[in-house]
């Protein structure tokens, strides 16, 4: 149980790892938000689960286990709060506009954006 | 296990430390608030770690808790501000 805590504790800290790089080095805000609002999700949701994992090694007590469920209500509440946090943030930028990093400053999308009645 | 716990946590406040750049030097506002997002889910994470190297998980589970709705909170309503105000 402690070394598959450890290898998800792991696995989360490559996720983050990988969405820090893509959010020093990716050109545009929409691509830095593909970044880090995939693995910052994925990241926090591994960690929190081994920790949950790890905590129940010494035993199984009414009170580690309740400690436990309140570790992963942390990881199933950010696992559904982060991708509607970025959804929100990426259409506020959309609407202001924002418009997307091309190659060579083409235009890709229709601005300002088609609104409905 | 305290000193793997120890060494994740200084791992991530250098994560934490580095994605700061971008968080204050970053050319639009929207990148401001995904920096300061980025560094409130390290702040969860640091919170829970922190709970199991002092043996006060109960505690420290607590503020990851209330931590992780007002970051949430908070990224909600300045896209929401950005929305109307546009950026300027």
């Amino acid at each position: 149980m402690v070394i598959l805590s450890k290898i998800l504790i792991l696995a989360g800290l490559f996720f983050f790892l990988t969405s820090v790089i893509g959010l020093l080095r990716f050109p545009d805000f929409y691509s830095r938000m593909h970044a880090t609002g995939k693995g910052d999700t994925l990241g926090a949701f591994l960690v929190l689960s081994g920790l949950a994992l790890y905590n129940l090694h010494h035993g199984f007590e009414w009170l580690v286990i309740v400690q436990s469920i309140k570790l992963l209500l942390i990881a199933f509440f950010w696992f559904i709060v982060s991708p509607t946090a970025t959804h929100a943030l990426l259409r506020s930028a959309y609407e202001s506009g924002k418009m997307p990093w091309t190659k060579d400053n083409k235009t890709v999308i229709d601005w300002p954006p088609q609104k409905e009645n | 296990m305290e000193n793997f716990f120890i060494n994740i946590s200084v791992v991530l406040g250098l994560l934490i430390i580095i994605s700061m750049y971008r968080a204050i030097m970053g050319p639009t506002i929207f990148d401001r608030i995904i920096g300061s997002g980025f560094i409130g889910t390290k702040a969860i994470v640091v919170l829970a770690l922190i709970g199991f190297i002092y043996q006060r998980i109960d505690m420290f589970i607590d503020l990851a808790i209330v931590y992780s709705i007002l970051n949430f909170t908070g990224t909600l309503i300045f896209s929401k501000y950005f929305l109307t105000k546009g950026d300027k």
